[in-house]
């Protein structure tokens, strides 16, 4: 439920709507092809590698010049996108036009003898609906009633206007996102932070910093929903939350404890700090609100924005959910496999996942007091896991020095791996699906190699050396930013094309006011999905349970004794002149009862050709140019 | 009032003689039988029920009888009374007893002082008629069919009720469409009737409409300052009077014109395109033939109406024949003559052939003769008269003379006799003239074609001598033995590929890639194959190693995989892979993980730069943990625990002796075991590194829903209907407030009445939806 297809921008919304949570490879084309000028986001960096020269120049003409190989690059793109768009069909709300239609057919006379040089609704392309649409077309089987056909009309209507209308306002969405590109294949990975920040605006090369905090040991850090405030924690009790764009302290405190973790809640004004017994929450003055006292020995901490759950893992391997709105512990888990010190949450669908020792990765919902799914991950213990926010990969990295990415629809199986000379001890997903990985001080970032293809692993896209050894890592979100918490202290590193460039402004605003923040709260709260909701599947909450229903009917016979959907038996009519004997009655029985066990056969038979014509047309190699087979072949061993 | 008296009257009748008086009775029934009177009963008996009778008669006819006839009556009666004489007055005895039946024996003669003699009661009885009237009563009686009884009240309400409801149910039918419509209105705005917009087209709202405004009036000041319309047209008086320029008839016969120019023309493409189709080349021969003539004719004919137009004409002509000599299109030059030529000498069609193409080019160049001016015109004067209608003629002829029409009749006198004449003349030397040209063709011909043959010869000769010559056609000759022997080599090198790939050898360029492909996939399938084969530590191991080695080979199958799984949602249906030999995974599995430690594995042969120690290194570090057989006993344990169980009910000692070291018997056992049903397969079947738990989420459950509501009869229709989110945060603005928009929607202030029957086909509320 948590990261649903979000396909609106709301048309109250000023600045820009947040897109739907795309795969980075997916659909490129269409935004680009939305605003083909050269707009540079305020919160997205752009950047190409120059030569050195370059360098001397000031640093506010640089970001406008852009190489023109790239350029061309990009309108060539663009013309492609265009021609593609030419040739698409052009859907149009129906619905619409129908009551106008009269009067537009009128109005194509006007006094003036003016036309309107473009009638009607503005066109969308069936591509982008398509990424809107939500289930295939409903086939019909058979005869249905009126009733239900106009049911299921009506219900296919409004999902294609739905769709049409979030696809006419993806308009809204006027953001690029960044990218780096080297100059004439150059590895972008060697372009180091000292270049990418020259060569961005001001603003943006403000978000690269080092924040040189050597005294509390290795840091850990959480992003805020809205990405605009990070919390940091050393290990030695420095806990500190800042709105780390203007860099303006909120507070700061030392705990005179050890420190684990540090999470924000729903919102920057609460944070949760796992330390050395308890579990507390401050407020964003430092304000220590709670002891959680049930919670002990926290480790890592999880916050499910849309639950309002806190999950926290503990050395003493439980994993418990605790509902911030209301204070209570919803769920206590017992994972059975020691000391829990990897954890990271699904942002699709709320589950939890927790890396264990022996090599296995267990997937974790409040509601089921074991795991829902186990998975052999590693020969040796899990460092740490990532999930991307499209809920389809997760990245675990193991003390075998392997990174692998696993297929989470379904199967569970590895989808590419690589093996690292130190291994990854830290994962993180960007909102654009790029993967950051720390290894001893050197955070490496892979992405996909080109448009629409999958992340690949072998080529880092960028790397960075820390002064320190990587703690923490997360990607802040709608920014082009990753920040790294270090045994020395915390960097912000600049990773173009890491953070989704549209976001939205009723759910997450990096630029909400107080009240607005106030509002979203209330909101937030009265959308509040139940904690027994979440589930592998969350879009099980669409069907029906078909074992209840099941068990209804059941039921339902027991009490009446009879079903009473169920069709009456062939019952023989009474023949008179002795042809209505037993054994007559018998055999027109059996005559009856055979015709039908004689057309199911038939239909099983006719679906099993099909399938193998399926399979063959699959299977058939195209045709071998080699010899002829021999007759002599069938005796070959 | 006049019988009363009669009445009266007969009441004093003396009774002596009682037949006549009867007889004067009958006359007086007779009378009034004329008012259509009926009386079935015996009147001898008494006269008091004679009486009562007459009274109901009176009481029904009293107002039939006119007056006339009452007064003949009444003089009838009173003469019939003054016939009666003063005799006494008879008493008549009564008889009182109550018999239905009159008997013979029972008839009284008392009073009467007669004896009632057989004779007389035997005596046919004069009044027939009346009793004929009783017997035809008597046979309608006999012949009427019993009337049935009459039904029962609740019965004939009940038919009343049945009736009434079926009427009303068929006019209530109509109404079933709206119901209809109503029902499957998204959305329904009461009150039904609203007042429609206007949609009357803005010219005539413009018209009822007055200036008003400062503005308005500046603006149409100015409009009225330029004469531009304002109020009622739209057209200025220019446009107007365009309008005006053509009457309507005009525009009919104008139409008409074009209409018949349009079909005749038609027809005539019809025609021509019939002839085009024609394959016949006689048939064409003759067509242009036909042309021809008829262009030479019409040339004459401007020759004589025009003189100096046909001079350009033939010009052009000429022009035709400069171009001919230009090119070289019908000479000997071309290819095909010269194809033509070698073989000309030996055959006689192909001599004829080019014959005719020669003869063509001397037609074509022929210079046209063009008449000196002084001789023509006396021809075409004198042929003129013959040839063309007098009347054009005589058009001509007009310029300078006196009017034709005048001259017309005296004309026609005089060259009558030369115009019958002239045309055969005309002819015969024409057809001389023909004659002599096509002999000077043919000699021409004759000439012209000693040259060529002498031409091919020399050409050939030198051909034999020269090889090495330079012309234009020797050079192209040339290229073109270059390319046949150029197509010869190709072919014969296409030959020996074929041959060759015949024998087994492939081509080395295209078929390669083709070839390559297919391995590739084999290798692909093979891999896909072989994982479920492979045990779960080979898995592990060989996948590591496959990654780094063979990306490219797995990329494939990576995006095979990508795509498979987004085409399949439910992991039930992935479970559906054919993946074979389960029994041998689980047999292998064991033998495999005893020997995992031995076998040394690829990724210590082939992995990266350092580290063949640390990799040992770390396998000694996790010796004792060995991570996989952990997690197969594991997932064995998941399997068995959520396999259902057997229900074992024998109970020890029942029938047989029980105690420590005693078995139940295996019979026993059978029979009292109830076994379970067989568990659906496991979600984890077949993926070995994976187990998925078949606990049931009842807490997520308890928010599903889980009856199917009742128009849909399969759960996938319902599925379909709910698997739009509705809320703000899935959907735009717009199509949230459309689809939460109320079912109905009444106007406040407004009364909402019922349909009225007037109403029903106009009302809007059904087909327009409100626009969000």
């Amino acid at each position: 439920m948590e990261a649903a297809p979000k396909p609106s921008s709301k048309a109250q919304v000023k600045t820009k709507g947040k897109k739907q949570p795309l795969r980075y490879w997916e659909g490129k084309a269409d935004e680009a092809s939305l605003l083909p000028s050269s707009l540079t986001a305020p919160d997205s960096v752009i950047v190409t590698k120059r030569k050195r020269e370059d360098g001397t120049q000031p640093r506010g003409s640089q970001v406008s010049k852009r190489p023109k190989q790239t350029q061309r690059f990009k309108s060539k793109q663009n013309q492609k996108n265009l021609k593609s768009k030419h040739n698409q069909k052009h859907l149009q709300l129906k619905k619409d036009l129908r009551p106008n239609q009269k009067q537009e057919l009128r109005l194509n006379h006007t006094l003036s003898g003016a036309q309107d040089p473009f009638p009607g609704p503005a066109p969308v392309s069936e591509n982008a609906v398509k990424k809107f649409q939500r289930s295939s077309k409903f086939v019909k089987k058979h005869p249905l009633k009126f009733v239900t056909e106009d049911k299921l009309k009506a219900a296919t209507d409004e999902e294609e206007e739905t769709s049409v209308r979030a696809a006419q306002a993806e308009l809204l969405l006027s953001e690029e996102p960044g990218f780096l590109e080297g100059e004439d294949g150059e590895d972008t990975s060697t372009i180091c932070q000292a270049d990418i920040a020259e060569a961005v605006d001001i603003a943006s090369a403000a978000k690269h910093f080092d924040l040189n905090l050597h005294q509390f040991g290795p840091y850990r850090l959480n992003y805020s929903r809205t990405g605009r405030h990070l919390a940091l924690c050393g290990r030695r009790g420095h806990v500190a939350t800042f709105d780390w764009i203007t860099k303006k302290l909120m507070c700061e405190i030392n705990v005179m404890e050890a420190v684990r973790d540090i999470r924000f809640l729903h919102s920057e004004t609460l944070f949760a700090v796992a330390q050395k017994r308890w579990l507390h929450i401050y407020d964003n003055q430092g304000i220590e609100l709670h002891c959680v006292r049930r919670c002990d020995r926290i480790t890592r901490l999880e916050f499910l924005p849309f639950h309002f759950l806190l999950a926290t893992a503990s050395e003493t391997g439980f994993l418990t959910y605790l509902d911030v709105s209301v204070g209570k512990i919803v769920a206590s888990l017992a994972a059975r496999a020691g000391r829990l010190d990897v954890m990271t949450q699904n942002p699709y669908n709320a589950i939890i996942h927790l890396g264990h020792s022996n090599g296995t990765v267990s997937l974790w919902c409040p509601a089921v007091k074991e795991p829902l799914v186990k998975i052999l991950c590693h020969r040796g213990g899990v460092r740490s896991v990532a999930v991307d926010s499209s809920g389809m990969y997760m990245a675990t990295s193991g003390l075998d020095h392997q990174v692998k990415i696993f297929d989470l629809r379904g199967k569970f199986q590895p989808l590419t791996s690589r093996a690292l000379p130190q291994g990854a001890g830290h994962l993180a997903f960007s909102q654009r699906g790029l993967l950051a990985g720390g290894m001893g001080d050197v955070v490496n970032i892979w992405r996909a190699q080109g448009q629409g293809s999958f992340l690949s692993l072998d080529q880092p896209y960028l790397t960075h050396r820390l002064p320190g050894h990587v703690h923490g890592l997360q990607f802040c979100p709608f920014e082009d930013v990753l920040g790294a918490g270090h045994s020395r202290g915390f960097s912000s590193i600049l990773v173009p094309g890491a953070g989704e460039p549209n976001f939205d402004g009723l759910e997450s605003n990096p630029y909400r006011s107080h009240k607005q923040r106030q509002e979203w709260e209330v909101k937030a709260l009265l959308e509040k999905i139940p904690a027994e909701l979440i589930d592998l599947d969350p879009r099980n909450l669409g069907e029906i349970d078909v074992i209840s229903l099941e068990q209804k009917k059941k039921e339902q016979i027991e009490r009446l004794g009879f079903d009473p959907e169920a069709k009456a038996p062939f019952q023989p009519k009474q023949k008179k002149k002795g042809r209505s004997s037993t054994a007559n009655l018998v055999k027109r029985k059996t005559k009856v009862k055979d015709q039908k066990q004689r057309e199911k056969v038939r239909q099983s038979q006719q679906q099993q050709d099909q399938q193998q014509k399926k399979k063959k047309k699959k299977l058939t190699p195209p045709l071998s140019t080699g010899p002829l087979p021999s007759a002599l072949d069938r005796f070959k061993r | 009032m006049g019988e009363y008296q009669l009445l009266t009257i007969m009441r004093k009748v003396p009774e002596n003689s009682s037949l006549r008086v009867l007889s004067h009775e009958e006359e007086v029934m007779d009378l009034l039988t004329d008012c259509q009177l009926s009386t079935s009963e015996d009147e001898n008996d008494n006269n008091d029920a004679y009486d009562g009778k007459v009274d109901g008669i009176d009481d029904k006819d009293g107002n039939n009888e006119g007056d006339n006839n009452n007064e003949s009556k009444h003089q009838k009666l009173l003469n019939v009374i003054c016939g009666l004489g003063g005799k006494k007055r008879l008493t008549l005895t009564e008889r009182s007893e109550a018999n239905p039946q009159v008997s013979e024996f029972g008839v009284s003669t008392e009073g009467t002082r007669e004896k009632l003699e057989l004779t007389e009661l035997l005596a046919p009885i004069k009044i027939s008629s009346s009793l004929g009237t009783v017997k035809k009563q008597l046979k309608n009686v006999k012949n009427k069919n019993t009337v049935e009884l009459p039904l029962s009240k609740e019965k004939n309400e009940q038919s009343l009720r049945e009736a009434a409801y079926n009427k009303i149910s068929q006019d209530m039918n109509k109404w079933d469409p709206i119901v209809m419509k109503n029902r499957r209105a998204a959305q329904l705005v009461f009150p039904l009737e609203q007042e429609q917009v206007l949609d009357v087209p803005i010219e005539e709202v413009l018209e009822g409409w007055k200036v008003s405004t400062p503005l308005e009036n500046k603006i149409f000041s100015l409009l009225h300052k330029n004469k531009r319309p304002v109020t009622s047209a739209f057209l200025t008086s220019e446009e107007k009077a365009s309008l005006k320029a053509m009457s309507l008839e005009e525009a009919k016969q104008r139409r008409a014109e074009l209409q018949k120019a349009r079909a005749l023309q038609s027809y005539f493409e019809a025609k021509a395109r019939r002839e085009k189709k024609v394959k016949s080349k006689r048939f064409h021969k003759m067509l242009k033939k036909k042309k021809t003539k008829e262009v030479l004719k019409q040339f004459e004919q401007l020759h004589k109406i025009s003189p100096t137009v046909a001079l350009e004409k033939l010009k052009k002509f000429e022009n035709a024949r400069i171009q001919e000599r230009m090119t070289l299109k019908h000479q000997n030059s071309g290819k095909w003559a010269k194809s033509k030529a070698i073989m000309a000498k030996y055959d006689l069609g192909t001599r004829k052939a080019i014959q005719e193409q020669l003869i063509k080019n001397w037609e074509l160049t022929q210079k046209l003769k063009v008449p000196s001016d002084s001789e023509h015109n006396e021809d075409d004067d004198e042929e003129d008269a013959g040839l063309v209608p007098a009347i054009v003629n005589e058009v001509q002829l007009s310029i300078d003379g006196p009017n034709p029409w005048m001259q017309k009749q005296h004309l026609n006198d005089t060259k009558n006799s030369p115009t019958q004449k002239k045309p055969a003349a005309n002819e015969v030397a024409e057809s001389e003239e023909e004659e002599a040209t096509a002999e000077g063709k043919l000699l021409l011909q004759e000439a012209e074609e000693r040259v060529f043959w002498k031409k091919v010869e020399q050409e050939s000769q030198k051909q034999k001598h020269t090889t090495t010559m330079t012309t234009a056609p020797t050079k192209m000759e040339k290229d073109e033995e270059v390319l046949v022997q150029l197509r010869d080599l190709s072919k014969q090198l296409n030959q020996k590929v074929k041959k060759k790939s015949r024998n087994g050898i492939h081509p080395v360029s295209p078929p390669s890639a083709t070839h390559s492909k297919p391995s590739i996939q084999r290798e692909e399938q093979a891999l896909l194959n072989d994982r479920p084969a492979r045990t779960l530590e080979e898995d592990l191991e060989v996948l590591d190693t496959e990654v780094g080695q063979e990306q490219e080979l797995l990329k494939p199958v990576m995006e095979r995989q990508h795509w498979t799984h987004s085409n399949q949602k439910s992991p039930q249906k992935m479970n559906e892979v054919p993946i074979t030999g389960l029994h041998t995974i689980i047999s292998m599995k064991a033998h495999i993980a005893n020997s995992f430690l031995s076998i040394p594995t690829f990724v210590e042969q082939e992995d990266c730069d350092e580290d063949k120690t640390q990799k040992q290194l770390i396998k000694e570090a996790f010796a004792g943990d060995d991570v996989i057989t952990d997690f197969q006993r594991e997932k064995r344990e998941a399997e068995k625990a959520s396999e259902p169980k057997d229900i074992d009910l024998s109970l020890p000692g029942w029938g047989q002796w029980g105690g420590p070291g005693l078995v139940i018997n295996a019979r026993k056992r059978r029979r009292f075991l109830i076994k379970a049903p067989k568990a659906s397969p496991r979600k984890d079947k077949y993926l070995p590194n994976v187990v998925i738990t078949e606990k049931r989420n009842v807490h997520a459950a308890a928010h599903q829903v889980n009856v199917l509501p009742f128009p849909f009869t399969h759960l996938n229709e319902f599925e379909q209907t709910i698997k739009t989110p509705v809320g703000t945060t899935w959907n735009t603005q717009r199509a949230f407030q459309k689809l939460t928009a109320p079912q109905v929607v009444t106007k406040l202030g407004h009364i909402i009445e019922p349909i009225k029957e007037n109403d029903v086909e106009f009302s809007p509320s059904h087909f327009d939806l409100p626009n969000l």
